[in-house]
């Protein structure tokens, strides 16, 4: 492994070629040569290895400096950026069919294009489905991990069913949730409800048995009753768990929302959206919802994140980190 | 447990006592409230169809009524089995009715995409173990696409293969891929760096070369951190597949079978396909958990 310290010299160099490449890459993405009418010669291949060679030489000379975190997460950035460039470069320069891949440029387009029906659709996805069934879910297994904590037999019959839940293809509910609550989204956020009750309800029970003998017998001794052990030692102990737990639950809302929405949907909403366009051929919609769906899950775990480190500051792996 | 060992009778009975016995009243509780849903859940159509045109009725007329009205909102647990069951006795394997039938296809996609998705994985994580460069800059995309609802490209990737030729089993097989790669890189990526630096640098000193490193230390200290993994995969890949049917309009499998049940206000296919999924889910879970236990074996209870 390579772990010198960076010098000043070296981060310079880094720098230069960094921002060499990505000059060369901005001028052929221009030139003529990436012109889709123009015939593609070898000059244009020459040209494009040659930016490919350089851009993974400063992503290979990013990646070695040590220091920093910013480093790293520049590193990841540039890879993205490189991604989202030959994509681009590819698409627009060999003419490939909008069916197969439409250029970043032109989801872009679409997604400004489009916005008006974006925006409702993720009013009707997120705002509605996800995040009410996302709450009442986790809201819910959350409350009966807590209500059976002091039932041990409850606990014994209801955990082994409720990790096997995770096995099981819950969002195949959606036909019977369209059938009980309609189209609109009381049905998406029913099979959300569903979907995260199960994996809250066991990070509870398993977080409330996060304290150790020693804590709770310190609280015995501090003549604290159950409910202020509870509330003073048991569930802080538990907040990574319950964190952990939320994080999961996001995604799996989103999931859950968006394919209840592949099985029937009124005409909004980013599943309806995704699935209707798709068969339409319209992939620069389909893939800016997609964007959108994804950003979502991004943002909302980056807010966990940020969550996790204001409840659960005391635990290990979040202490060390400034 | 901390059983008294004096008799291994006495600590069977005890266990089933203690594990067995919350799990079965849980069950029997839930398939009474199942019941009880029924009955409240399908009175109102009972009455209207069925005991409103004969006259009179008396409460026990209602109960039997809503245990048999067609298209219920809610089909009861005996239902639902005795339909499970004729699909699978009365129908020949090939045949669309059989449920079995729908598995096979429905598990066959997964079983294929989970293949490949394991492998490459695997392939991937190693790659990513050997270079600093691949774990900078891949790496964090990997891990923050655990966040991003991923199954919402499904159409996407159908549309695609679609228009280049493909159909049949590599298009769904293809989504349950790509789900499955996700879990399986990012932990074999934390196992295959499992090792201590002390056992690393052993195997320096024996001048094991990086494949022997990786064969003889990496590999088996990643294995436990591999299986929960595939559990996960696995699952993951079932939802993929059974999704993919959705879309193309497929004919055959578990997730077509769903969609044709809500078309056709079929409630009692709707269930049965939804429990055949549940226990092909559990199956494919089981049948890891099983490999598991025989490669890691005694590793696991030390």
């Amino acid at each position: 492994m390579n772990t010198r310290p960076p010098s000043a010299p070296d981060i310079r160099w880094t720098m230069s070629l960094v921002v060499l490449g990505l000059a060369a890459a901005w001028a052929l993405l221009h030139a003529p040569l990436a012109d889709p009418q123009t015939p593609k010669t070898a000059l244009f291949w020459v040209a494009t290895a040659g930016i490919a060679t350089l851009a993974i030489a400063g992503i290979r000379r990013l990646a070695a400096i040590d220091g920093p975190a910013m480093y790293a997460s520049a590193t990841a950035a540039l890879f993205g950026l490189w991604i989202l460039y030959f994509w681009q470069l590819f698409t627009v320069a060999l003419e490939v069919p909008r069916v197969l891949l439409p250029a970043p440029t032109l989801i872009g387009a679409a997604f400004a294009e489009h916005l008006g029906t974006l925006q409702t659709d993720f009013v009707q996805t997120v705002v509605k489905a996800v995040a009410l069934g996302w709450l009442l879910g986790s809201g819910l297994g959350f409350v009966v991990g807590v209500a059976i904590d002091r039932l041990p037999f409850l606990q014994r019959g209801l955990l082994p069913l409720a990790s096997l839940t995770s096995t099981i293809p819950l969002v195949g509910v959606a036909p019977i949730a369209v059938m009980w609550f309609g189209f609109d989204w009381p049905s998406k956020a029913a099979v959300v409800v569903l979907m995260t009750f199960f994996p809250m309800l066991v990070s509870t029970l398993a977080g409330l048995q996060a304290s150790d003998r020693l804590e709770r017998e310190l609280m015995h001794s501090y003549a604290a009753g159950y409910q202020r052990t509870l509330w003073s030692l048991r569930l802080p102990a538990a907040m990574p768990f319950l964190i952990s737990a939320l994080k999961v639950n996001a995604t799996l809302a989103l999931i859950g929302a968006i394919v209840a929405e592949f099985f029937g949907s009124p005409t909004s909403g980013l599943g309806f959206r995704i699935s209707t366009e798709a068969t339409r051929m319209n992939m620069g919609l389909v893939w800016a919802a997609v964007a959108v769906a994804a950003v979502t899950g991004s943002v909302v775990y980056a807010a966990l994140v940020a969550l996790e480190r204001r409840v659960a500051f005391w635990h290990p792996s979040i202490r060390g980190k400034k | 447990m901390a059983t008294t060992t004096s008799s291994p009778a006495l600590g069977v009975v005890q266990r089933l006592g203690s594990q067995v016995l919350p799990v079965l009243l849980i069950v029997l509780a839930s398939l009474l409230a199942w019941y009880a849903l029924t009955v409240y859940l399908n009175a109102p159509g009972a009455i209207e169809r069925v005991l409103e045109p004969k006259g009179p009725w008396t409460w026990r007329d209602l109960l039997a009524a809503t245990m048999s009205v067609p298209r219920p909102v809610l089909p009861a647990p005996h239902q639902v089995a005795l339909d499970l069951y004729s699909s699978l006795v009365d129908w020949p394997l090939d045949s669309p009715r059989n449920l079995l039938f729908h598995v096979a296809v429905t598990g066959q996609s997964t079983l294929v995409g989970f293949a490949m998705g394991t492998a490459l994985g695997l392939v991937l994580s190693v790659c990513i173990v050997h270079s600093r460069t691949l774990d900078r800059a891949l790496l964090p995309w990997i891990v923050a696409s655990q966040s991003v609802p991923v199954l919402a490209i499904a159409p996407i990737v159908l549309v695609i293969l679609g228009t280049m030729g493909f159909s049949g089993v590599a298009p769904k097989a293809v989504i349950a891929m790509y789900l499955c790669f996700f879990p399986v890189t990012v932990a074999m990526v934390q196992g295959l760096r499992s090792p201590q630096v002390i056992e690393t640098e052993m195997l320096h000193t024996y001048a094991a070369t990086r494949w022997q490193a990786l064969w003889l230390l990496r590999m088996p200290a990643a294995l436990p951190f591999l299986f929960p993994a595939l559990r996960v995969g696995i699952a993951a890949g079932l939802v993929g597949a059974m999704v993919a049917e959705l879309p193309t309009g497929a004919q055959a499998g578990l997730g077509a079978r769903l969609l044709t049940g809500s078309y056709y206000g079929q409630t009692v296919q709707i269930w049965s396909a939804l429990v055949m999924s549940a226990l092909l889910g559990l199956t494919l879970t089981a049948a890891m958990a099983g490999i598991e236990t025989l490669v890691l074996g005694k590793r696991k209870q030390l």
